[in-house]
């Protein structure tokens, strides 16, 4: 392993056509912030930037041959980053353009699963563009928007101006709805400033959920939504006792068309003989359904906040630092994904209390 | 004892060679460095990913970040003999009378030496590429096996199937076995006769240097924390046997092998920089080199079987005299 000094930082950039994804690399290679970025692209298309560091590479998604489906890598990525390491000097970090229709999750897995590009790279963070005018279409016609929602670590709301406030809201609420965890951003022509969406850290074990406003925020609301014939969720208000104040969907947005879920969950101190079974149990069998999942844990006895987070079967964990004075030793959980069974993972969560 | 002439350079070594005689350095930076008399330097790609000697072992071909293939000859002059386009050149092989097989995305091509070209489309991206030694005929390394060309032909071409991708390829010296490198620490054959499988597995890491012994008995490769040696003089190959593990440390994985053009020997480069040689035979070692800067990243014997070139991912490269 190479030490965190040596490795680039890496940020995903997500997004359907006409969202403002060129836009905003357009001006993430322009802007004056002193940052050399090589610039990982399936078509050269309207970067209107000259840059011999932007590279166009055919997305090549490799199933592992591990018997594990959700096991997948991007090929092209191995290698183009191989490539560019060979001569790191000539810039800071890596952007990873994907087309509108890519699936995020492979390009995530390449820097956790691939040794080579693990040990020179690291994820910082994966972003999604979203045109808030066209969003409500894009969820009902593919997953893929869907998707790359539920991924981000950042969600860029853009194009705020063609839409009425009342629009927006329920926009910025089905994003919410499909992902609690992520940073919102209301832009206009993709105006957010730079250093929300590089180098945030957000693989980062030492640094992710610091700055998360949204997770920490508890969820203390009641499944007081309207919903349409096809919400199969169970209606009755959940009774839980008082450190439990929220479990199975997140907040539930008016556009219906999602299919991602959020599972919150939230108790007091774990016991970490029952804990580590349990998650490494909870992403082997559910794993393919487990899109993201983040959390910080109090152990007993335990003078650090621990954290974790994961993608699919992928879970890695760490101390992050010492509960603050007056900090309230409190373990919370998110897992973003599809048919999870909120109520079981509850149940199975709560368990692994310490006595 | 053996004798180090280092020569420091600043940047990754992709391939160290002899070109008739003269030890030569290509970086990635696209400069092509040559212990001439001296130290001389030469200009290749802007960007140089991949690289291999021509089959008269007199020119330099290399592909690279430019979209170009360049071949450089023992003068140090460097012509452009293809191009591409803006896409990166990933893999290039060198083939019979002069032809020359480059990889960018999807597409193979063969440059013949009169000039033509020929591109092969596949559905995944061209990964690896090697000519066998026999005939005109290439293979190229993909997802979920090896696709194998006639180029000189319209023959269709043969298909090898293995699940999982495939990232390099090496045809046997008698052209019985096509063996790949896999992206996951593993590399597979075939028995060209009747299409039998051959798995090589048990590698803590990637594969990334494969080099045949002699006659093509043996088949060297690195990736685990010894030379993993395959024996492949029986007609089926390495099935059934175990290999050969020279050169086992504990604390530095083999990065490079290149076995020696006539002897059961093969040298051994690590990720830290060492080289050694060890026999098959008897596994005895001699320490060649001591720890550098960087993993070594290729090695080449010369004609003479009494000189290595060595190149390593920091640029600190040399030649090994092993007689001193």
């Amino acid at each position: 392993m190479s030490d965190a000094q040596t490795q680039i930082p890496v940020t995903v950039l997500t997004g359907y056509l006409g969202s403002g994804k060129t836009t905003l690399l357009n001006r993430i290679l322009s802007e004056n912030h002193g940052k050399r970025y090589a610039v990982i692209v399936n078509e050269f298309g309207e970067i209107g930037i000259d840059n011999d560091l932007i590279v166009e590479s055919d997305e090549e998604i490799y199933e592992m041959n591990n018997g594990c489906v959700c096991c997948t890598v991007r090929g092209d990525l191995i290698r183009v980053v191989e490539g560019l390491m060979r001569r790191p000097g000539r810039f800071d970090a890596i952007i990873v353009e994907t087309t509108g229709l890519a699936d995020p999750v492979p390009v995530a897995q390449t820097f956790f699963m691939d040794e080579d590009v693990r040990s020179k790279t690291s994820l910082d963070a994966v972003v999604a563009l979203v045109d808030a005018k066209h969003l409500p279409l894009r969820l009902k016609d593919s997953r893929e928007a869907e998707d790359q929602i539920a991924f981000a670590d950042v969600v860029v709301l853009n194009k705020t101006d063609l839409v009425t406030p009342e629009e927006l809201r329920d926009v910025e609420a089905a994003v919410r709805a499909i992902n609690p965890a992520a940073k919102i951003h209301r832009t206009t022509r993709a105006g957010v400033k730079l250093d929300e969406v590089l180098d945030r850290g957000a693989f980062d074990l030492k640094r992710a959920l610091e700055n998360d406003p949204h997770f920490l925020e508890a969820h203390d609301h009641d499944h007081d939504h309207e919903c349409g014939p096809d919400c199969d969720h169970d209606h009755h208000h959940h009774d839980h006792d008082h450190h439990h104040s929220h479990s199975g969907h997140g907040a539930v947005s008016p556009i219906h068309d999602v299919t991602v879920q959020s599972v919150s969950l939230r108790g007091g101190e774990m016991d970490s003989k029952k804990f580590f079974p349990w998650i490494e149990k909870i992403t082997q069998m559910e794993g393919p359904n487990i899109l993201r999942l983040k959390g910080i844990i109090a152990f007993k006895d335990d003078p650090e906040r621990y954290v974790v987070q994961g993608v699919h079967m992928i879970v890695e964990g760490d101390h992050q630092r010492a509960w603050k004075d007056g900090e309230k030793h409190e373990s919370r959980l998110v897992f973003i994904g599809r048919e999870l069974d909120a109520e079981r993972l509850k149940n199975s969560f709560d368990a692994c209390q310490a006595a | 004892m053996p004798t180090v002439a280092p020569l420091d350079l600043s940047g990754h070594c992709i391939a160290a060679a002899f070109l008739a005689g003269v030890p030569h350095f290509a970086l990635a930076d696209g400069t092509i460095h040559r212990l001439d008399h001296g130290h001389k330097t030469s200009q290749a790609n802007d960007g140089l990913l991949c690289a291999t000697l021509d089959q008269t072992g007199a020119k330099l071909i290399t592909g690279g970040e430019d979209g170009k293939v360049f071949a450089t000859g023992p003068d140090g002059e460097a012509t452009i003999v293809a191009e591409a386009g803006r896409k990166w050149i990933t893999s290039v092989a060198a083939g019979p009378q002069g032809a020359i097989a480059f990889a960018t995305g999807r597409s193979a091509f063969v440059r013949f030496t009169d000039g033509r070209t020929k591109e092969f489309v596949h559905p995944r991206s061209a990964e690896g590429l090697a000519f066998a030694p026999k005939g005109m005929r290439f293979g190229v390394a993909r997802y979920n096996g090896a696709t194998l060309h006639f180029p000189a032909t319209e023959g269709k071409p043969v298909e090898l199937e293995w699940a999982g991708a495939h990232t390099g390829i090496t045809f046997s010296p008698d052209g019985n076995f096509v063996v790949t490198a896999m992206q996951e620490n593993a590399l597979h054959g075939w028995k060209l006769a009747d299409g039998k499988h051959m798995r090589m597995t048990g590698y803590p890491a990637k594969v990334k240097s494969l080099s045949w012994s002699a006659r093509g008995k043996w088949l060297a490769s690195s990736g685990a924390p010894a030379a993993i040696v395959w024996p492949f003089s029986g007609k089926d190959g390495p099935m059934g046997k175990a290999p050969l593990e020279l050169g086992t440390r504990g604390n530095s994985m083999v990065t490079s092998v290149a076995c020696h053009p006539s002897e059961e020997i093969v040298a051994i480069g690590y990720h830290d920089g060492m080289v050694i040689a060890a026999r098959f035979a008897d596994s005895k070692e001699v320490l060649l080199r001591r720890p550098g800067k960087g993993a070594i990243t290729s090695m080449m014997w010369d004609e003479d079987e009494r000189r290595i070139a060595f190149g390593s991912e920091a640029g600190d490269c040399g030649v090994i005299d092993i007689t001193g």
